[in-house]
């Protein structure tokens, strides 16, 4: 479509006080966006950011003329080009999907279709509109996947979508909208399910793509970093609401809003969870530690760590690295093949079936889905209530003042006891998943990305959280994350792990100053800043190194 | 994916072995045994004594067993009782009639099933959506010779428009036959349709809410592209299977419409059989019986890993 236009400055988007609500049968729910306003420039990126919840996608979708089910636009206008796009006949809407306006998505792995080639695909949005003949479509596609430093472009597109890695199919997906050359690209979180490494790769991959084709684009994204290295204009929404719009440098550097002002210094704080373990005596020591899934190679690979009494050791490394297994293999969920696994200096048994109560009690896990890791049906009576007990047998009372008195050491009300997890939050979920795991009275807590789930500044809570727990009953952590910046403000040590075997292990500020092991110092090289040249930075580096 | 295939073929053949032992068991423990039903009035015990001793009864079951086994994997029955000629050649016009029925209504009835299941999935919640599930659903929950007689009543009776019976032979010719049989197909069609469509719409529905079917809305592809070309080969193992199910039905479950409708099938013949006492005939069909289950349902497995692409186009 856009070959047909001079008009290097044309605005092609222009979105008016929109607004969209929620509906159902009972009438109209919640609003979701409220009064938004934007304008859009050919080659010009707008970043939408905010916490879950903020309507950043609803936006994006709106702008597709399209909303999920129980929703509708209910007031504003969204001008694509001249024309109200919601006036338009659902035909037309259609249309406009693919050419005008196209959509990609966060997950590549699920926004593909695994029973289609991805030739299939990406060629479907120009041949089904009827603007491509199929073999010109599919010499577009090749182009685009050489564009977008896919390997074997004329091959690549035979391939089915779980045939090729996870960065590729989120490249070979900005193939995809890209295919009829759409007036507005509309990307949303497309980095978010990536490691950091291939989201380098992927960014500037993306960006590389507006810039040469000169398309408008709206980034959403909950990363204030990875939209600075992108976007011209920022617009932070909270709850629907716009909190401040601005161009990203005054977004960055100047930020008005209390909100956003937050959303920086996250970044930039730090906690530093106190060091006095030195001194104490080792409380879980892993030597050469060896496992495997059936048939499958090795996934842990001759790993040894040492925590003691109120240490943070940050487990780091992508996904992949085996970082996971190793929780499954301390607490005895995947049985270790060779090695040794002592806590406090009492050898335990490879799987969990062997050990006593007392070993099972003393390391507890908080995992990193909230929703899922507690059953929907229990009351927090129950759920908190049921290690206290499993592992001391007390009575009922007693197990329900220890309860509420687990409840506020949470920050959470009392009156939530007899609640079901689904009448709480993901921050308030995550809360009671610490409680239940400190209601064992553990030595060591294994958390599993237990930030990750979460939006950035309740995760923070969270981690606020952990600290002071730890500060209050001397529990140490094995902290299991491929968040770096989590790793430098919470861990005290730390151990890098790359396909099963660690590659560097140590005091945090030791492994994370120079002289790095080289894959150390690509993860932390891959980690996003809060300044608008980092990636030009990154790219130039790499390229001369 | 070729492990996963000869791993199915191995289970079928092991499946095949099971179920033989458990007909040729079934046949042993009936009251009365060869012999007896031979010599009738005749059965003094001496008498049956030296009949056993001719049919070989007396020697262990296992012996007989695995004879009677080998024998049906090289195309032996055995000889019918009733007839005296080997249960092959009684058998087999049975079969090509009861093959003939069933693919028939197979022609019918699939492509039917899963076209009615489509358009109500594209148009959920529709006139014609509820209409279609409603109808079906009263197709299945009424027996199957009920559905034969009302249809005999209304259209052969009333209307005059189908002959009532299907009694075909050797020398029907095939237009006529497939005129004769009309009223035994439709009536087949009706019952297995509902099955069927109802798992294509549910399993097509299912798929309907991943996100790659929102993408596809997304890149502004007409809803019945999205349907069949986006969704429906995702949902085609359940269908598969569930199609082998009826399939297997229609050659083995149709004993009471061949009754109704008077068809020479195989069903018929081992109704008969059994009321004869004519053991041999019992466990051959028996045994075609369970082959037929377990030979399609071996090959909906088959197309289930075929169907996945996945399996298909390993890394």
């Amino acid at each position: 479509m856009s070959d047909t236009v001079a008009d290097e400055n044309e605005i092609v988007l222009e979105v008016d006080h929109l607004r969209v609500q929620a509906r159902s049968d009972a009438g109209p729910g919640p609003v979701l966006v409220d009064d938004i306003s934007f304008t859009l420039r050919r080659g010009e990126v707008i970043g939408l950011i905010g916490e879950s919840g903020a309507g950043k996608t609803t936006i994006g979708l709106a702008v597709l003329g399209y909303t999920r089910n129980g929703c509708a636009i209910e007031g504003g206008r969204i001008i694509f080009r001249g024309r109200d796009i919601l006036t338009l006949s659902p035909a037309e809407r259609r249309a406009l999907r693919g050419p005008g306006v196209a959509y990609i998505a966060q997950s590549a792995a699920a926004s593909f279709n695994p029973a289609m080639t991805l030739f299939e695909q990406v060629c479907e949005i120009p041949v089904r509109h009827g603007l491509m003949s199929p073999a010109a479509a599919r010499e577009v596609a090749i182009g685009l996947f050489r564009e977008l430093d896919l390997p074997d472009p004329e091959n690549f597109g035979r391939r089915y979508p779980h045939q090729v890695s996870g960065g590729q199919l989120q490249r070979a997906m900005a193939a995809m909208a890209m295919a009829a050359r759409p007036d507005i690209l509309i990307f949303d979180e497309p980095t978010t399910a990536l490691d950091v490494t291939t989201q380098v790769e992927v960014l500037a991959a993306f960006r590389k793509l507006i810039h040469e084709h000169h398309t408008a684009a709206i980034y959403i994204t909950h990363d204030l970093a990875v939209v600075a290295q992108i976007a011209d204009d920022i617009m932070v929404l909270r709850h629907g609401k716009m909190v401040e719009h601005g161009t990203a440098e005054q977004i960055l550097q100047a930020p008005r809003a209390e909100y956003t002002r937050r959303l920086v210094a996250e970044r930039v704080a730090g906690h530093g969870f106190i060091d006095r373990a030195a001194a104490e005596p080792p409380l879980l020591t892993i030597s050469n530690v060896v496992a495997s899934y059936a048939s499958l190679a090795r996934v842990i690979d001759g790993v040894s760590l040492e925590v003691r009494r109120g240490d943070t050791l940050a487990v780091v490394g992508e996904s992949g690295s085996g970082k996971s297994t190793l929780a499954r293999v301390i607490t005895g969920l995947l049985p270790r093949e060779a090695g040794e696994i002592r806590f406090r200096g009492e050898l335990l048994p490879p799987a969990l079936a062997q050990r006593t109560r007392e070993q099972k009690r003393l390391v507890q896990m908080i995992y990193q889905m909230p929703d899922v890791a507690l059953n929907p049906h229990q009351t927090l009576l129950d759920i908190i209530g049921r290690p206290i007990a499993f592992y001391f047998n007390r009575p009922k009372a007693e197990i329900r003042s220890r309860v509420l008195e687990l409840l506020r050491m949470m920050d959470l009300p009392e009156s939530f006891i007899d609640r079901t997890p689904g009448e709480l939050s993901g921050g308030q979920k995550q809360r009671v998943g610490i409680a239940r795991a400190l209601a064992a009275e553990p030595d060591l807590i294994i958390c599993d990305e237990v930030t990750s789930a979460l939006d950035q500044l309740v995760g923070e809570e969270i981690l606020r959280l952990l600290k002071r727990l730890q500060e209050e009953l001397g529990i140490a952590y094995l902290f299991i994350t491929h968040d770096l910046g989590v790793v430098k403000r919470i861990a005290n040590k730390v151990t890098v792990m790359l396909k099963g075997q660690m590659v560097a292990s140590g005091e945090t500020e030791t492994v994370f100053a120079p002289p790095f092991h080289p894959y150390t110092e690509l993860l932390l090289s891959s980690v996003p800043e809060m300044r608008s040249d980092w990636l030009d930075e990154v790219l130039q580096r790499r390229s001369t190194a | 994916m070729r492990a996963l295939i000869a791993q199915r073929l191995a289970l079928g053949f092991l499946t095949l072995f099971g179920a033989s032992v458990l007909i040729f068991a079934g046949t042993e423990i009936l009251p009365g045994d060869l012999a007896s039903a031979l010599l009738q009035n005749n059965a003094t015990e001496e008498n049956l004594a030296v009949m056993r001793q001719e049919l070989g009864l007396d020697r262990p079951a296992v012996v007989r067993y695995a004879e009677w086994f080998g024998g049906a994997l090289h195309g032996n029955l055995g000889k019918s009782l009733a007839t005296e000629r080997p249960v092959a050649d009684d058998l087999a016009p049975r079969l090509r009639n009861t093959l003939f029925l069933a693919i028939y209504s197979a022609a019918i009835a699939v492509p039917l099933a899963i076209l009615l299941g489509l358009l109500a999935a594209v148009w959920q919640g529709s006139l014609f959506d509820r209409a279609v599930n409603t109808i079906t659903l009263m197709t299945i929950s009424v027996p199957e010779y009920l559905v034969g007689y009302l249809l005999m009543k209304y259209i052969s009776v009333q209307l005059g428009w189908l002959p009532t019976l299907a009694n075909v032979t050797e020398e029907t010719a095939i237009g006529e036959r497939f005129y004769l049989t009309l009223l035994p197909m439709l009536t087949l069609v009706l019952v297995v349709i509902a099955h069927m469509m109802r798992m294509t719409r549910a399993s097509v529905l299912a798929i309907m809410a991943s996100p790659y079917i929102e993408m596809a809305f997304l890149k502004g592809i007409p809803k019945w592209v999205v349907v069949v070309r986006h969704a429906f080969p995702n949902a085609l193992a359940p269908v598969i299977s569930v199609v082998a199910l009826n399939l297997a039905y229609l050659i083995v479950g149709v004993v009471v419409v061949e009754s109704v409708f008077v068809y020479p099938g195989l069903g018929q013949l081992m109704v008969d059989a059994v009321s004869k006492h004519d053991v041999p005939v019992v466990q051959a069909c028996g045994l075609l019986f369970a082959s037929a289950f377990i030979v399609l349902n071996m090959l909906a497995d088959i197309a289930a890993i075929l169907a996945n692409p996945r399996l298909r186009h390993p890394r």
